[in-house]
């Protein structure tokens, strides 16, 4: 029977000129068409008369700041949903995913990016973005003061006085990143230790780390979820939240996850992964977007049993609304109807031409999303899909590749000592 | 000779011996009744050539019937036979329904596949079922030749081709 040492486990990704060519282009296209939106609402958008009398004027950059924490938020998840899942394997013991090890960790480099963009952004736009941030809201003289807010603030603003500085908000994204970055780090550093040593101590460790990792991530993720995004819909809130971004946020990982590993197979790498681990990931996406399904539906039925207008009014903003309405249904669309049905043979999770379409549709769906979470509550009616959203999506797409396949490159794709190989490579369903 | 009436049986000790064997047993010729293993043997079903089941499409089909099922029952009651205005909703508000339609297709998809299982591998409760050596219980596998299927070959020649092939045992069964 053939063994897993019959391969070149000390295979190297080369990140070639010409992928490097291909991913600029792509860079270069989103920057043309984030230009090209951004040059049509300059010129292209009707002046709100009334709303620049109340101080609540609409600007185009309003637009740029609101795809910014779109693409931010979503491209986060992504990278620290590679380290969740790569400790995961460690925690349950899981042998068959040894193979993709590697892939799972590459998402990690984008976090430390993703964590400066947040916090600047966050600066930059903390008004446009954040209704809470207004300091009149705070202010019982104020005519606009409002009490459901006031009641949340020491939320945002503890210890000090509300209104004022973000104190407690800010630790907490500084905290979130520094967590995920130094868990991160710790786990890449122990698993290309691993490399040099043969035995399962380094294993064991990793296994310890990651445990600790998962239980800081239950509680980090759901929070980070409540801080920004549903923290845009101030009076609005969600106990099923975290989970609902964190589905939404595990989906996408998954399919890029399996995008990665069927291009680095397509070109000749990880030779030893074969159709059976291939299918294991296509059952992740498949399940997993089921999951945020139920989780979407289990927040939306509720809301529309209940009725509540504080409670749904949020589905109000979304459901009943020109610009928002559509992309509820190319929504549920992409990310239930097309995986649940394409995916649900075997064949079709064995063979790499369906997961690659599926998946690739999974992450513009769960964009998608996202997009429906932010632009709701930031931009209103001035929101929607256009060349500016193409374009920073494609800017914000092409840029995370590049970090993901810049840190694969030169160094050994399959972790070649880990205890687990040869059972990983055996696998067979 | 009778089909499905008499049997070469080869034993084997290690399932790694039987998967070798299928191929070659096979490969010269014969066609395998069936094997029997205390425990699965992975990849035995590729070895035999045994066609995908068609289990998952049973599955399918009784699903969609489940949620055919539900969708009709809750839209009879709630539209036509007894319309009652609950939470302000219309009377065949659709949203509500997705809970029992989810439950029913499950439980119609896990049913029917259970049923059609035990139809198809003949585990109905009155079956009697043919213990072909009472080993394959404990520690054996067993591999069943027809021996009508395989006549041209006779038994000495099957029975040669078993032992070669890694058979510890060669024995003969016959059902009345």
């Amino acid at each position: 029977m053939a063994q897993v040492s019959s391969y070149n486990l000390d295979q190297k990704f080369d990140f070639t000129a010409s992928l490097k060519k291909s991913i600029m282009t792509v860079l270069g296209l989103g920057v043309a068409l984030f230009a090209v939106g951004v040059i049509t609402s300059l010129f292209g958008g009707h002046h709100d008369e009334a709303a620049d009398a109340s101080g609540h004027a609409y600007h185009w950059y309003h637009r740029v700041f609101a795809n910014l924490w779109i693409n931010n938020v979503y491209f986060t998840g992504i990278a620290v949903i590679g380290v969740f899942f790569f400790a995961i394997q460690y925690a349950a013991q899981a042998g068959w995913s040894t193979g993709i090890l590697r892939v799972m960790l590459s998402l990690g480099n984008w976090l430390p990016i993703a964590g400066v963009l947040m916090i600047v952004t966050f600066f930059v736009a903390s008004h446009d973005l954040f209704h809470w941030t207004h300091s009149y809201l705070f202010d019982k003289n104020d005519p606009q003061y409002d009490y459901i807010i006031d009641g949340k603030g020491a939320f945002f603003y503890w210890p000090m006085e509300k209104g004022s500085f973000p104190i407690f908000f800010i630790i907490r994204m500084i905290a979130f990143f520094g967590i995920w970055v130094f868990f991160f780090n710790k786990l890449k550093n122990l698993s290309f230790a691993e490399d040099n040593l043969s035995g399962s101590h380094d294993w064991s460790n990793i296994r310890k780390w990651s445990a600790i990792f998962l239980v800081l991530f239950a509680v980090s993720s759901s929070i980070a979820a409540w801080d920004w995004i549903m923290s845009i819909d101030t009076h609005w809130f969600s106990t099923m939240f975290g989970w609902y971004v964190f589905a939404s946020w595990f989906v996408a990982g998954l399919s890029v996850i399996t995008l990665i590993t069927l291009y680095l197979k397509g070109k000749g790498y990880l030779e030893m992964v074969n159709e059976n681990h291939i299918h294991d990931l296509g059952k992740f996406v498949f399940a997993f977007s089921i999951f945020w399904t139920y989780i979407w539906f289990s927040q939306f039925l509720l809301i529309y049993y209940a009725n509540i207008p504080e409670e749904s009014v949020y589905f109000v903003e979304r459901l009943q609304s020109d610009v928002y309405s559509p992309f509820i249904f190319v929504n549920l669309a992409l990310n239930f109807v097309l995986p649940f049905l394409v995916l649900m043979t075997r064949d079709s999770k064995r063979h790499g031409v369906f997961l690659k379409v599926v998946c690739s549709l999974i992450i513009l769906g769960h964009w998608f999303d996202f997009f429906l979470m932010v632009q709701p509550g930031t931009l209103g009616h001035n929101g929607g899909f256009g060349l500016m959203e193409i374009g920073m999506l494609l800017i914000f797409g092409a840029a995370f590749v590049f970090v993901v396949f810049k840190s694969l490159a030169g160094k050994n794709l399959v972790a070649k000592n880990h205890p687990m190989l040869e059972e990983s490579y055996h696998h067979h369903i | 000779m009778e089909r499905d009436k008499n049997f070469v049986l080869g034993v084997f000790d290690d399932e790694d011996v039987l998967l070798d064997a299928v191929s070659k047993v096979r490969g010269s010729g014969v066609k395998i009744h069936e094997v029997y293993s205390p425990f699965p043997v992975h990849g035995i079903d590729d070895v035999l050539g045994y066609k995908r089941s068609r289990l998952p499409i049973a599955a399918f089909l009784f699903g969609i019937l489940g949620t055919t099922l539900a969708l009709v029952m809750q839209f009879y009651m709630m539209k036509i036979d007894w319309p009652m205005i609950i939470g302000g909703k219309d009377h065949a508000a659709f949203p509500d329904f997705i809970p029992v339609t989810f439950e029913l297709t499950v439980l119609l998809a896990a049913f029917g596949m259970v049923g059609v299982f035990m139809v198809s591998s003949n585990l109905k409760p009155w079956a009697q079922p043919r213990i072909f050596d009472l080993r394959i219980t404990d520690d054996k596998h067993v591999m069943a030749i027809d021996l009508a299927t395989n006549a041209s070959l006779g038994e000495e020649k099957i029975g040669d081709i078993l032992k070669s092939s890694g058979a510890t045992e060669v024995n003969k069964k016959s059902f009345e």
